[in-house]
């Protein structure tokens, strides 16, 4: 069972039709990701990193091609089914964060818990005890307007974290944080993986990011332009630098 | 190392068939309903002026409509004064006539369309919201209960508004122009009956209007969620 991949795209492909032109935002691609990984897809906007991203998150249906997820193939699974995946399989870290801005901390998080089967007061329960392991226990009653960035970015990882996923799944999850804000919120992301065994998804152009990467996967005009482990990444982490600053 | 308390809780690789989601039952859609309603009061407010309006109209013509009907019936002097300085044709005032429910339907038609435009509006404001739930494992169905409960109850406390406002005013104004005949001629059962029909036209509207922008909010895709729109 071990030997089988978290996660395994086998040629998926996307088409979108333009009038009578199709333009391929993901051209057969083909990955696995194991259990306990930390993965980062690097890659600028447009390469089609999102996409692929949204084929492995099980939010969006490849054109061609299959995705599995620990073994079960995506396609073959019905609406209920795949919201089930999505439910308790899959935590999901935003960009901008997408909390419900008329909920509470504790209610953010206790709506992901209540959609798992739980009662609304064993989700409020759950709920505490996930922000008190992303150091928010002092903040549960406060609405995300009157949060920071990476408070509400710490809020959506205990909304992540509440059911107990095996994968999280983070789409820029430093692009709206200032410089120290994002490392903590790597740091964090990185604890989760370290200490409950998370496997960790990330899409990113966020070179800090690649310190906590077990893997790196390049994504270049809809197709995987290069996959390198963490070791190899660090000697290149400077010259990545080194030509974006320069 | 990994931490022996974190079991994650089902893992896929183990079942032998993916469940399907929990169904979250009514109750449990109502409490979120209600704190989405609580907190966006003054948005609340405006689609539920539109029901308020169309029905305080509608019972205050009915109500006006009972009462003159009733007074006309009795037929004395100078009740009968009173009711032509009032503008009431004694002659052929029986029951309510076609231009007056041409109106009503019109003003009832409006109030429909504006309670669909604004819960439209709520759901478009709220389509990353809508995405984000269904990343957390939400049902079509959930999404389909929490709006329908939204746009009924706007619909169902605006008509109840609606009916006192309508109600005072139009008796208020019956008062005014007949004095104490009124006491003395009350048609109670014709004007229950008024408010029975107000409301089940009311609720009506609510129960229509609310369907369709819930069907469509329902129908939104997860992706939506993830697009970032700056």
């Amino acid at each position: 069972m071990t030997s089988e991949p978290i996660i395994r795209t086998v040629n998926i492909s996307k088409i979108y039709k333009i009038g009578e032109e199709e333009l391929y935002a993901l051209r057969d691609v083909s990955l696995e990701i194991r259990r306990n990984e930390y993965v980062s897809i690097m890659g600028p906007s447009g390469s089609g990193k999102s996409t692929f991203f949204n084929m492995v998150g099980a939010l969006d249906k490849p054109s061609k091609g299959d995705v599995f997820m620990a073994g079960y193939r995506l396609t073959d699974l019905s609406p209920s089914q795949l919201a089930w995946v999505r439910c308790h399989n899959i935590g999901y870290v935003f960009q901008s964060f997408n909390l419900i801005p008329t909920m509470t901390a504790l209610e953010n998080v206790a709506i992901a818990r209540i959609f798992s089967g739980r009662t609304p007061s064993e989700a409020r329960k759950d709920a505490a005890e996930a922000l008190g392991q992303v150091g928010l226990s002092d903040r549960l009653e406060h609405v995300p307007g009157a949060l920071s960035g990476g408070q509400q970015q710490r809020v959506a990882i205990a909304r992540a974290i509440v059911n107990k996923p095996s994968i999280i799944l983070a789409d820029e999850p430093t692009g709206n944080l200032d410089l120290h804000t994002g490392e903590e919120i790597i740091k964090l992301l990185s604890d989760m993986k370290t200490n409950f065994g998370i496997t960790i998804i990330t899409a990113t152009h966020d070179t800090k990011m690649l310190s906590a990467s077990d893997t790196v996967v390049w994504i270049k005009d809809g197709r995987v332009d290069r996959v390198a482990a963490r070791s190899d990444v660090k000697i290149e982490v400077g010259s990545i630098d080194g030509s974006t600053l320069a | 190392m990994t931490n022996t308390a974190y079991n994650t809780e089902r893992r896929m690789d183990e079942l032998d068939r993916i469940p399907d989601q929990t169904v979250i039952p009514w109750s449990v859609a109502f409490s979120v309903s209600w704190g989405s309603l609580r907190r966006r009061f003054f948005r609340s407010l405006i689609t539920m002026a539109g029901v308020i309006l169309a029905i305080a109209f509608l019972t205050y013509m009915l109500v006006t409509d009972d009462v003159t009907n009733a007074l006309i019936l009795v037929n004395q002097d100078q009740l009968n004064i009173l009711l032509q300085k009032a503008d009431v044709d004694i002659i052929a005032a029986t029951g309510t006539d076609k231009r007056m429910m041409l109106l009503i339907g019109l003003s009832l038609f409006t109030c429909l369309v504006g309670i669909i435009n604004s819960m439209l509006m709520s759901v478009t404001e709220r389509i990353r919201e809508i995405g984000t739930m269904k990343c957390l494992g939400a049902l079509s169905t959930f999404i389909l209960k929490i709006y329908f409960i939204e746009s009924a109850l706007q619909g169902v406390i605006g008509t109840l508004i609606g009916l006192l406002v309508g109600f005072v005013v139009g008796f208020g104004i019956s008062v005014h122009s007949f004095h104490g005949y009124v006491w003395q001629y009350l048609p109670v059962v014709e004007i229950l009956k008024s408010l029975g029909i107000s409301a089940v036209i009311g609720a009506l509207i609510s129960v229509v209007a609310a369907i369709a922008p819930a069907q469509w909010a329902s129908a939104k895709e997860p992706v939506d969620a993830m697009r970032v729109e700056q």
